[in-house]
Parts: structure tokens; C-alpha cells; sequence
């Protein structure tokens, strides 16, 4: 059984087809890196699974339920698509931490609106609240409960973004380029945490420059060019044995700097 | 004409201006979010109408909108405005609204839209999105235009007087009319302390909204 099956995806944007035919499975625990250069779709791939983009075509099923399938659910209702989404979790490049809460309030804000939970209700505000700071600690920011995004470096934002999207537990988290927004000296507190998480048998999806953690942390890459996967394995293979010339090309150019 | 006496009606007048901008104030900020939400709207016949409703009140002069609202429910419909002061705040609430529609489409539309995105990916919905992510951002951005504007309405309200409403301005002509001309400048001093007061406020409240950056 794998938790996620995805489809014959298909997306363009005006005239331009940026996802072709897109099909993959993750199973329960594992971590899938999706590697490509820029305008190749990884990103739009992860936009249409966290539905932020509708794709026209193709579907999705989440424990071998049909989740959507985009050629008729075109048009949903926005309550049936919160539900559909809670499925997934999503990491921004950009950590798009809300400036005006504190980090406790980042982390818990969803869930109070999500479950409804009345002001009076000190018990399980308490409840959310102790959720969050267990995170907090999870990624190393136990100390920073009360601080503000802009107080914060842009490696410490990203793991309040982490936990952030942890706090709704979802089956598979996705990852956006999570660290092409740091100096290269914050990435590695960042990819310490997604490494962290994989040990916790997190399912994962992550969109990444970065070939040597790709390399490292998954179970299984996918390298897609021009919106199609042109080669997906296991990293071992696929770094050191590429057979696509692209995928060579892509490589040696990436690892050369 | 002591002048303790001359403060005494004109402060009677000014607090025809204080009303008029109160009144002003509570119906033009929330028509105004309205306007702005119509201006932002993906239906384009509503973002039509709205753009052009928002062309004609900022194109046209806010002493003409006077006239306008007080003599053409009389000439057109046969239906006189009874109250001069009904007429005023009507066309100051119509005028404000356009003006601050503009600002608040300046400010909702200056958010991010990875803050839009984050708030659905943690299965917000959309309400939830705009009352408890983006509109708090939206004030921090939109208090230095806003106070600006608040401030032009304070003196703006003396325009009133051109349908007769027996603001500050008017006391203080008649006065004039009366061959004493120093009420008339006496006057500032109202628009300035009340001014003071707003500057005062404003910079509270930006100092409240100091707490973090964006």
C-alpha cells in the first residue's frame, strides 16, 4: 500500500504545458527528492499536490483513496478543499511565517481556527499550545516561544516553518526549495531538521538544490526536465549511474560549483 | 464681542466639524473596505462600476458633491433634503469611502501573496485568511496614508458651509459680516489643537504596530 499515488498529472500555464504527464508513488515513511533545473516544474508539481494550482488533468489518491481527480473536480467547494489539503503539509522557499504573531501563535493559530477552539476553552489552548512548544523543541527553538519572525535568522524561520506545518500533522510534507532562501551557512540547521524528521519516519517530498543531501537523505529521486520525469530511482543509481544524457549533463553541471 | 463669547460660538460651531468628521469617520471606513473589495473583484462588471463610481468622486470636487447631494434629491425627485447636515456627512461619508477605498486596495494588495498561500496550506479559509493573517498586516501598512487623509478631513468638514451647515467657518464669518474680522483667523487654533491631538494618536498607534516588521 503506499501513501501517496500520483497520476498522469498534467498543467499549463496559457500555452505552455509545464507539467506533461507526471505519475509516481511514495510509500509510507519514505523521502522523495525532486531535483531539475529551474522552469523544469518541480515546483508546480508541489503547488498542484498542495493544491495552490489546479492541474487540469490527472489524479491523486492518499492511501489508495481517490483524493481528487482533477479532469472533474475542477471546480470544488472550498470546504471540501481544506479538507483534501490537510492531507499534505508544505514548506515554503520563503518561510512565509506571519510577522505580526509570535512563534507560539505561528505554530498554533491554524489549529485553534481548525478545530474552533473558543477563547474560554483554557484547557485545550493549553493543549495546543504544549503541541507547539514540543515541536518547538523537536527543531531547536524552545527558547524562542515568545520572539517574532523578524526577530529571528532566516535558518530559525524555516524550522518554525517546519514545525508550523507539522502542528496540523500531515501524511506527506512537502518542501519547496526549503533552503534557496538561506546564506549558505543556515542551510545546515535547516537540513539537519528534515534529516531529523526522516529518522522519525516522516514522509516527505522535497523539492531541492541541494545534490548532496538529495543524495543522502531519500529513498527514491526524481529528475524531472521540461515537465516530464525523465529518470527517478534510488539516489545511489541515480548519482552515480545516470543514464539520461540529461541527467548527466544536469549533474556535472550542478556539482561542478 | 468679549472674547469669551466669540469662543463660546465658535466652539459651538467646531463641534458641528467634530461631529460631521466622527460621522464621517464610522460610515466612510467600512463603505470604503467595501468599495475596495469591489475594486479587487474578479467579476469584471463589478470592478467596472466600482473603478468608475471611484473616478467620478475623486474626479469631481468635493464642494460640487455638496450641492449635488443637497439640491438634486429637491430638483429631481421632488424630495428636498430636510436636515443640512444629513446632506454634508452623506457627501463626505461617499467622497471619504472613494478616497480610502484607494488605500486599503494600496495596502491588501502590498501583502505578499506567500502569506495568502501559507494560511490555505494550513487549511484555512479564505475569511480566516484576510480577518486573522493579512488585515492586521494591512493597518500596520495603511496608518501613515490613512492619518493623512483623516487629517484633510478635519479641515475639509468646514466645506459644509456651502450648504449652509453652521460649522466653524460660518460662525466665524458672520462674525466678519458683523465688522470683526479677528474671529476669523481666531479659528486655526480649533483645526490645529484638534490636528495636534490626531498626530498625537496616530503616532500612538504606530508605535503599537512597532512591535514587528514585515
Amino acid at each position: 500500500m503506499s501513501i501517496l499515488k500520483v497520476e498522469n498529472i498534467k498543467k499549463s500555464f496559457g500555452n505552455i504545458e509545464v507539467l506533461k504527464d507526471i505519475s509516481f508513488t511514495l510509500e509510507k515513511g519514505e523521502v522523495l527528492s525532486i531535483i531539475g533545473s529551474s522552469g523544469s516544474g518541480k515546483t508546480t508539481l508541489l503547488r498542484c499536490l498542495n493544491f495552490l494550482e489546479s492541474a487540469e488533468q490527472g489524479k491523486i489518491f492518499v492511501d489508495d483513496d481517490l483524493l481528487v481527480d482533477f479532469a472533474t473536480d475542477s471546480s470544488q467547494k472550498d470546504s471540501q478543499l481544506r479538507q483534501k489539503r490537510l492531507n499534505f503539509g508544505l514548506v515554503f522557499q520563503s518561510f512565509n511565517l506571519f510577522p505580526q504573531y509570535s512563534i507560539l501563535k505561528n505554530l498554533t493559530l491554524a489549529v485553534q481556527l481548525l478545530e474552533d477552539v473558543k477563547k474560554n476553552n483554557k484547557e485545550k489552548l493549553k493543549e495546543i499550545d504544549n503541541r507547539a512548544i514540543e515541536l518547538l523543541k523537536r527543531v531547536g527553538l524552545e527558547d524562542k516561544v515568545n520572539a517574532y519572525p523578524c526577530e529571528l535568522s532566516g535558518g530559525q524561520q524555516q524550522r518554525v516553518a517546519i514545525a508550523r506545518a507539522l502542528m496540523l500533522s500531515p501524511k506527506i510534507l512537502c518542501f519547496d526549495e526549503p533552503t534557496s532562501a538561506l546564506d549558505p551557512e543556515l542551510t545546515g540547521e535547516v537540513l539537519r531538521v528534515i534529516r531529523e524528521l526522516r529518522d522519525g519516519d516522516t514522509t516527505m517530498i522535497i523539492v531541492t538544490h541541494e545534490m548532496n543531501f538529495a543524495k543522502n537523505v531519500s529513498d527514491k529521486v526524481i529528475f524531472m526536465a521540461d515537465g516530464i520525469i525523465e529518470e527517478t530511482g534510488n539516489p545511489t543509481d541515480l548519482f552515480e549511474n545516470p543514464q539520461s544524457p540529461r541527467l548527466k549533463e544536469f549533474l556535472s553541471s550542478s556539482l561542478k560549483d | 464681542m468679549s472674547f469669551v463669547q466669540v469662543s463660546i460660538e465658535l466652539l459651538e460651531g467646531f463641534l458641528q466639524n467634530c461631529y460631521l468628521f466622527g460621522a464621517t469617520l464610522l460610515f466612510s471606513l467600512p463603505l470604503g473596505l467595501v468599495i475596495s473589495m469591489g475594486s479587487m473583484s474578479k467579476i469584471k462588471i463589478i470592478k467596472f462600476i466600482t473603478k468608475a463610481f471611484v473616478w467620478v468622486i475623486r474626479g469631481t470636487p468635493l464642494m460640487l458633491q455638496l450641492f449635488v447631494v443637497f439640491y438634486v434629491p429637491g430638483l429631481v425627485f421632488g424630495t428636498p433634503m430636510k436636515s443640512r447636515m444629513t446632506a454634508a456627512l452623506i457627501a463626505f461619508v461617499i467622497n471619504y469611502a472613494a478616497y480610502f477605498s484607494e488605500i486599503y486596495r494600496g495596502g491588501i494588495e502590498s501583502i505578499p501573496k506567500g502569506q495568502y498561500e501559507a494560511g490555505q496550506v494550513l487549511g484555512m479559509t479564505k475569511s480566516q485568511i484576510f480577518f486573522k493573517v493579512v488585515l492586521m498586516q494591512v493597518v500596520k501598512r495603511i496608518i501613515p496614508p490613512m492619518s493623512n487623509e483623516i487629517i484633510t478631513l478635519v479641515k475639509d468638514t468646514s466645506l459644509a458651509r456651502v450648504i449652509a451647515v453652521s460649522e466653524i467657518l460660518m460662525q466665524a464669518t458672520d462674525f466678519t459680516s458683523k465688522g470683526i474680522i479677528w474671529p476669523l483667523f481666531y479659528t486655526a487654533l480649533f483645526f490645529l489643537a484638534f490636528c495636534g491631538i490626531l498626530t498625537l494618536l496616530f503616532s500612538y498607534i504606530e508605535k503599537k504596530f512597532d512591535y514587528y516588521r514585515s
